[in-house]
């Protein structure tokens, strides 16, 4: 009891918690998780990036407290006490978020609130914080947020360059491409684009590692 | 097996504990979010005159341009603001005085508003903006971007001393001095927009007659 033989922050094990979400276990292609935010969020990259740290950061947080939490949570309540942790650091999140990046909040508007929904926060508390110790839950928090926020970065460049002809907000297709022709595709800042932007990936991830096809 | 004596106390305590963390943050983050609606107001005070803005020169553009903000009641007269009056900004840009008065109206969704600026004879637009809570993106949502709102330079809110106001209507073309074009699968919101416009502009006629007599 008085003395842990401590593991270090980065073992091999640890390693692997942040490793396999970001392709076997991801949550968006493989585990198909939190798929309303990664349609609605990614016709830019600059929320896409805010929206991603902000999950990343409920994740982790949620996970370290509801593992420190672990053996007080009575099971009967337990769904409610995480949601109220969850709900709690969404909240913060918003605040911050309007506080200090305001434009990007009003683009981003319900879907940080929303974020308490993600079902890649739930899952994780079930399925890992709480059986788990808290410095592990917290690697496995921010390994499945940068899981999210990976494929929300791919997805948006290829939304953001397609559909508006712009990078980050900078203009990068040039301006005799379009004089010769060439236009923004506006079906790509769409929703359903999205839907089938995160399809592609999810094909081209499974063909790579065929141990994900069932 | 923990006892329902535990688990009341339990889940008091957390919901204790979450509230007040969440009233400190909310109370430490209001006087920046604070600041960011205000500046949002302002920029789009300065755009509907004609003057582009970041968050970061707003204020002090506000400053330079908008000499004077009064408060009108529905008789017409500049009185103490209270709940009956409503605010008119006036601005000074080369050297001729612009009236802004700002419009609040229903869409199909949620509530729309903006601010209408109107030249120094009170009866040409010179620019207007609109925002929405939450019109159809695509649709309904267009009335925030330029062409649409760029229709309205220009037009006239009387016909001599008719109040006309500016409509929102079907195929009204170029020439017609009182109305823009409606946007095509926006048709409540273009009508909300339109009703907007003339039930506000309506409360300050008194207050333009009697600018005009002066």
């Amino acid at each position: 009891m008085n003395k842990q033989n401590k593991e270090p922050w980065f073992s091999a094990k640890n390693l692997k918690l942040i490793k396999n979400p970001l392709s076997k276990e991801n949550p968006i292609t493989v585990q198909v998780l939190g798929i309303c935010s990664t349609l609605a969020v990614t016709a830019k990259m600059q929320p896409a990036i805010v929206m991603a740290l902000g999950v990343t950061v409920v994740v982790a947080m949620s996970n370290l407290l509801c593992s420190l939490l672990r053996n007080t949570i009575p099971s009967r309540i337990r769904i409610i006490v995480q949601l109220v942790i969850v709900s709690l650091l969404v909240i913060i999140v918003d605040q911050i978020l309007k506080a200090f990046v305001y434009e990007i909040s009003k683009q981003l508007s319900v879907f940080v609130s929303l974020i308490v929904t993600n079902c890649i926060v739930m899952g994780r508390i079930e399925a890992f914080a709480l059986s788990n110790k808290p410095v592990p839950s917290f690697i496995d928090g921010i390994g499945n947020g940068l899981g999210y926020g990976i494929i929300l970065l791919v997805v948006s460049f290829i939304r953001e360059l397609f559909g508006s002809g712009t990078l980050w907000g900078y203009n990068v297709v040039p301006q005799w491409l379009y004089e010769h022709g060439y236009s923004n595709n506006s079906l790509m800042i769409m929703p359903p684009m999205a839907l089938i932007v995160v399809g592609l990936i999810v094909w081209a991830h499974r063909s790579r590692n065929k141990e994900l096809c069932e | 097996m923990f006892s329902n004596r535990y688990i009341f106390i339990y889940s008091t305590v957390l919901v204790v504990v979450a509230a007040a963390i969440l009233a400190v943050a909310a109370v430490g983050l209001k006087p920046y979010q604070e600041a960011n609606t205000r500046i949002e107001n302002k920029q789009q005070l300065l755009s509907c005159v004609g003057i582009s803005s970041t968050t970061k020169n707003a204020e002090a553009l506000y400053e330079q341009y908008f000499t004077e903000e009064v408060a009108v009641n529905a008789q017409g007269e500049e009185i103490k603001a209270n709940d009956d009056t409503k605010p008119v900004y006036i601005c000074t840009k080369d050297g001729k005085k612009i009236y802004v008065v700002p419009v609040v109206g229903k869409g199909l969704w949620g509530s729309l508003w903006g601010n209408v600026a109107l030249a120094d004879d009170l009866t040409t637009v010179v620019g207007v903006n609109f925002g929405h809570s939450s019109e159809t993106p695509g649709l309904g949502a267009e009335i925030t971007t330029k062409p649409f709102q760029q229709q309205f330079e220009g037009k006239a809110i009387f016909d001599g001393t008719v109040f006309t106001s500016v409509k929102v209507e079907k195929r009204v073309g170029k020439d017609n001095p009182h109305a823009v074009d409606a946007i095509s699968g926006g048709t409540i919101t273009s009508k909300g927009v339109s009703a907007m416009l003339n039930d506000c502009l309506m409360f300050y006629i008194p207050y333009f007659n009697r600018l005009k007599t002066k």
